[in-house]
């Protein structure tokens, strides 16, 4: 085999580019991979110091644990934040007595009884109700929930907490049932068929074998369901009202924490003022309870896993 | 000594098999009351809004009259937010798996971004919207842009396509990878000749289903400032636009009751863009997954 010269030469050259190209991937790489810390950063960066300059106008103290929220006052603006607290607080209590146990019986349905056609459908259409976007639920719950709710208890407002607490629980339903499903077939076989074999019902297998192995994954599963409802924002904007109340009436209009951003977003706020930084706040608020349920979550599957 | 009362354990079985039953039916209905509510919904919207959908509700601006709004500006806007949001998420998303799988050594930097992506997955995506507010907005200066827009939202989907890709790649046999490299191909023409058309069908459904969950955003583009009433067609990436969840919000919170059917009518356009999208996320999973 011939080769000429000037063909060894552009060989070799490509040699060097290629040594180089290997060399660089990773490092490109790399830096793409380090987008999503930078993003991490980027959000506890902005949400601190935002706030830092919330807080050279507002002292901490009122803002923790004032009990009214004024913040559009002619007057004087007040930024206590428990009101808005306690309006996220009541949306997810009813979100989670909604969807607990529907989304647990259902898993437990689908793990234990389930014949294989019946999983084949029903998954997919959890997973379509997992897809629905939130502001179609919030036009759901504002248009459809709240009527039906205001024509059985007529004391009901147009806005309430009841409406959009059920509607976020419809919304992790298929959160809580698929991560749970998923938990508890991973419990294995060999431990049901014992139980079956001894002479237990499969109710008995369920609720005594299966639930108790699972229940890590099924706890984490209901957790971070729970902060998808605590940063749910469409819903809650839609049906939950705007007037946050410092109170324990679930029939009255409420605002949440994610409902004030969007109230203010929607206003145009004037850069630099109160109600400009107190978003800021607010979110970082969100951010921290949200941040602690998925720690949580994490926390509870690996430290109380069974290992089998 | 007898262990086992053989009258008891007749007795109590009836018992234990009645609760069997109904418990049985308990779960059974659990799981229709989850069918039912999707049914419920889409009965709902799809009564309220076939009225108003037509040819004229695709082709004209919104308007502060009910019959003559229509959606044109938002749907041109989601399309134009996606030609922004799909190469930069699936750009980033697929560079970021293919380090983490293929380059990335098992050290606490590697594990440290594993976790970030995991807990970048948990922040709601309003606070995301704050994040777009204070970098691309106001720092970079994009002002409430499609740019803007779609960074914010390629961050958001950014850990779902992530995870994606990276069960995609690990999917791939290792014997492909380990002939591909003793045939003398270097690391870089394995990955890019061998594992990615391998993981392709994965990559592109994790994609298209972090991409329609983009679509129905709606609080982070609130926070940004995407404008409601946009009467003319975005010429490039830096215009102000418009997008459908934003004018379906805007529809939903008005008062007046026409503009209902009309918010419904939009929820209904949207809905159809989704199925689409994720109609076509399963057919390449069902037409181009290689079982190895």
């Amino acid at each position: 085999m011939r080769t000429s010269v000037q063909e060894m030469i552009a060989q070799s050259k490509g040699k060097k580019n290629k040594k180089f190209m290997e060399k660089m991937i990773p490092v490109i790489l790399f830096l793409i991979a380090s987008v999503s810390v930078l993003t991490t950063i980027g959000i506890v960066v902005t949400l601190v110091v935002e706030t830092i300059t919330f807080f050279t106008r507002v002292s901490i103290a009122d803002f923790l644990f004032g009990t009214t929220w004024l913040p559009f006052s002619n007057k004087e603006q007040l930024f206590g934040i428990l009101p808005l607290i306690i309006g996220t607080l009541k949306v997810t209590l009813i979100a989670v007595i909604v969807a607990v146990p529907i989304g647990i019986a259902s898993a437990i349905y689908l793990s234990e009884y389930a014949s294989e056609t019946v999983r084949r459908i029903v998954k997919p259409v959890l997973e379509v109700l997992a897809g629905v976007p939130t502001i179609v639920y919030g036009f759901f719950a504002l248009t459809f929930v709240t009527p039906l709710l205001q024509s059985v208890f007529p004391e009901i407002k147009i806005f309430n907490a009841i409406s959009p607490g059920i509607v976020v629980g419809i919304m992790i339903i298929p959160m809580i049932a698929s991560l749970s499903e998923d938990a508890m077939s991973s419990v294995p076989k060999q431990i049901r068929e014992g139980a079956l074999a001894m002479g237990s019902t499969k109710f008995e297998v369920a609720w005594k074998i299966t639930v108790p192995a699972a229940l890590s994954g099924i706890i984490a599963s209901i957790v971070l369901a729970v902060s998808r409802a605590i940063g749910e924002t469409m819903i809650v904007s839609l049906a939950g009202g705007s007037t946050p109340k410092f109170n324990g009436d679930f029939t009255d209009s409420i605002q949440t924490m994610t409902a004030y951003i969007v109230q203010v977003s929607k206003g145009d706020a004037g850069y630099g003022t109160t109600i400009y930084y107190s978003i800021y706040a607010v979110g970082f608020t969100l951010f921290i309870f949200t941040m602690l349920m998925n720690i949580l979550a994490g926390y509870v599957s690996k430290r109380f896993r069974e290992e089998y | 000594m007898r262990y086992i009362e053989h009258e008891q354990v007749v007795k109590r079985m009836n018992g234990r098999l009645v609760a069997n039953v109904i418990f049985k039916g308990i779960f059974l209905a659990a799981t229709l009351l989850a069918i039912l509510a999707l049914v419920l919904l889409a009965y709902r919207i799809i009564t309220q809004g076939a009225g108003h959908l037509s040819l004229d509700f695709l082709s004209n601006f919104s308007s502060r009259f009910p019959e003559k709004a229509g959606i044109k500006a938002a749907l041109i806007g989601s399309l134009w937010l996606m030609a922004v949001v799909a190469p930069t998420s699936i750009i980033l998303g697929v560079g970021s798996a293919i380090y983490l799988e293929e380059y990335a050594k098992k050290n606490k930097i590697t594990s440290f971004i594993r976790i970030n992506i995991a807990n970048l997955a948990g922040v709601p995506s309003i606070v995301f919207g704050l994040l777009g507010l204070t970098i691309f907005v106001r720092a970079f200066a994009l002002g409430n842009s499609i740019l803007a827009a779609g960074f914010t939202m390629s961050l958001l989907i950014l850990p779902v396509i992530i995870v994606a890709a990276q069960e995609a790649i690990r999917s791939v046999p290792g014997e492909l990878r380990e002939a591909s490299l003793g045939m003398g191909a270097t690391k870089w023409q394995t990955i890019v000749k061998i594992i990615l058309p391998a993981a392709i069908p994965g990559i592109l459904t994790g994609s298209i289903l972090a991409l329609s969950r983009a679509i129905g955003e709606t609080a982070p583009l609130i926070v940004i400032g995407v404008p409601v009433i946009i009467q003319f067609l975005p010429a490039g990436v830096l215009d102000t636009f418009t997008a459908l969840p934003i004018q379906i919000f805007d529809w939903a919170s008005r008062p007046q009751q026409e503009f209902q059917t009309v918010a419904a009518a939009g929820i209904i356009v949207l809905m159809i863009f989704l199925l689409l999208m994720n109609s076509v996320a399963v057919i390449i999973r069902n037409k181009f997954q290689k079982r190895y």
